[in-house]
This record gives C-alpha cells, sequence and structure tokens, in this order.
C-alpha cells in the first residue's frame, strides 16, 4: 500500500547533515498530523531518520522505503508531524 | 514489596510524610534547571579544521532533531570562531601568537595529514566534490539553528585575542558557563 503524505522533501544529493536539517524545517511548516515524504540519496540518512524519531517529541517515522531511479538508491522517509 | 501488618496506620505520621513529599515536589518543581535536558553540551578544545567539521556537523545535526545545543570554544578551539587577525595594540608575545595561529577557520589546517596546507585544501575540494556543506555554511547554520556558542574568557585573554578578531553572535563565559548546561544535558563531548 502506498503510503500517503502532504509534503515532499526533495534532498537528493544532499549529505550528512543536510537532509536532517532540511527536513527539520520541512516538518516544522507543516500542521500537527501531516506527514512530510523525503527522498535522499544519502545512504545514512536510513538510520539517521530513525534516530531523530527516536529522539524527537514532535515526529513519528510512519515508513521508510527504498526506491530505484536511474540507477541510484533512493531513501524515501515518511515523516509524521505529532505536535 | 511486602505490608507490614503489624504497623498501624497513624493518621498523623501519614500526614506528615504527605507533607514532607509535597514539599518536596514543590521544591523540585522550582528548580526545574536542576533535571536533564534535551541538550548537547560540547567542548571544543581544539583548533583543527577536521575536529571543527565533526564539531559543527553534531551541531546542526542535534539541533535539527530538536536537542538544545551548547557549544565552548576554549583554548585552540578559538581558532574555529575567529574572523581576522588584529596586531595593533597587542604586545610583543601576543602579536607572535596572532601571527603563529589561524585568523579564521579557512586558515585552519588538519590534526593528521596537514602537510602545510595542502591536506586541508584537499578535504575541502573533497567536501566540495561530495555534495557536504562546507565548514563555513555549517557554521552559519548552527547559529542559524540557535546553537549557543560560548567563548571561554580565560583562554581568550591568555592568547591574546581581542573580541573584535571574533564572529558576531558569540556569547562569553567561563567554566561555570559551560558546567551550567553540561550537568542538564544528556550528551557532554570534549573535542
Amino acid at each position: 500500500m502506498a503510503n500517503s503524505f502532504d509534503q515532499t522533501l526533495d534532498v537528493k544529493g544532499a549529505k550528512c547533515p543536510m537532509p536532517l536539517v532540511k527536513s527539520r524545517k520541512a516538518i516544522a511548516d507543516l500542521t500537527v498530523g501531516q506527514v512530510l515524504k523525503v527522498v535522499a540519496t544519502d545512504r545514512g540518512s536510513v538510520a539517521d531518520f530513525q534516530g531523530w524519531a527516536k529522539t524527537a517529541k514532535n515526529v513519528e517515522l510512519v515508513a521508510q522505503e527504498t526506491e530505484q531511479e536511474g540507477g541510484q538508491d533512493l531513501y524515501v522517509h515518511y515523516l509524521k508531524r505529532t505536535s | 514489596m511486602t505490608i507490614e501488618m503489624s504497623e498501624t496506620f497513624d493518621t498523623q505520621t501519614l500526614l506528615e510524610r504527605i507533607n514532607a513529599l509535597e514539599s518536596r515536589v514543590n521544591e523540585l518543581e522550582a528548580h526545574p534547571a536542576q533535571g536533564i535536558e534535551d541538550r548537547v553540551a560540547m567542548v571544543v578544545f581544539s583548533g583543527e579544521l577536521d575536529k571543527a567539521i565533526a564539531a559543527f556537523i553534531i551541531a546542526t545535526g542535534a539541533a535539527s532533531m530538536g536537542l538544545e545545543v551548547s557549544m565552548f570554544f576554549t583554548f585552540w578551539g578559538l581558532n574555529a570562531v575567529k574572523k581576522q587577525k588584529i596586531f595593533t595594540g597587542k604586545d610583543l608575545l601576543e602579536q607572535g601568537f596572532t601571527a603563529m595561529l589561524p585568523g579564521k577557520l579557512g586558515e585552519t589546517g588538519l590534526s593528521q595529514m596537514n602537510f602545510f596546507g595542502a591536506g586541508a585544501q584537499i578535504i575541502r575540494g573533497l567536501m566540495r566534490k561530495h555534495d557536504v556543506s562546507s565548514p563555513e555554511e555549517l557554521f552559519g547554520l548552527a547559529q542559524e539553528l540557535g546553537v549557543r556558542m560560548v567563548v571561554c574568557d580565560m583562554s581568550r585573554e591568555l592568547l591574546g585575542v581581542r573580541d573584535a578578531e571574533l564572529v558576531d553572535g558569540l556569547e562569553t563565559g567561563g567554566v561555570a558557563t559551560f558546567l551550567g548546561d553540561a550537568a542538564r544535558a544528556k550528551v557532554t563531548l570534549f573535542i
């Protein structure tokens, strides 16, 4: 089942810590309950977003998936703003 | 948990214990600063580029995760938050230190494999090639994200560094400034 989301953030090419920094800004622009879809190429972002969701009080990691695009791996994260 | 059946319920004693508990709770609530916060407190003691990069990446990452971040720049760490060199109004020894030390982050070298600055340039080139934000961008981002940056005044004086040589927007403090934040932090680092 495809995950639903309200906003998409493209951080392809961005390296640590930029996917996190940009997502944090994008999440702040959402209203509570909305979901942000983050598309990254940084492999470390998979564990990074898990760590963030574990630490943060206002973010829930709904799902993570890996996609292929033009021979490169895309790491897709769905983050819900919870407060 | 076992209950002492032989112990009789003395209302007076119970009330006293409740009162004691209440005053303890009030006391703790009046001093929330004593509790642990979602904070990272860092001592940036080293002034080399690679260590500064590590410090600023941790700071920006932590701030993005919603953690409060405090950075304390002391001793060689001051190199990471300088913006220029000033020689006027300094004594000979201070001028010597100024001449020998980097005048800004862009002049700092690596802690290993520096090769008189060539190593630092190679690392900067690699960071560009791999689309990693530059050390200067990371520093600006840290400020933007509200990272608290405190300069140790004692080491600033010791090394003859003037306020005008430091980046704008820094606080001044001492060891207690660090410990005040570190004692309440979940993460403390010495870089």
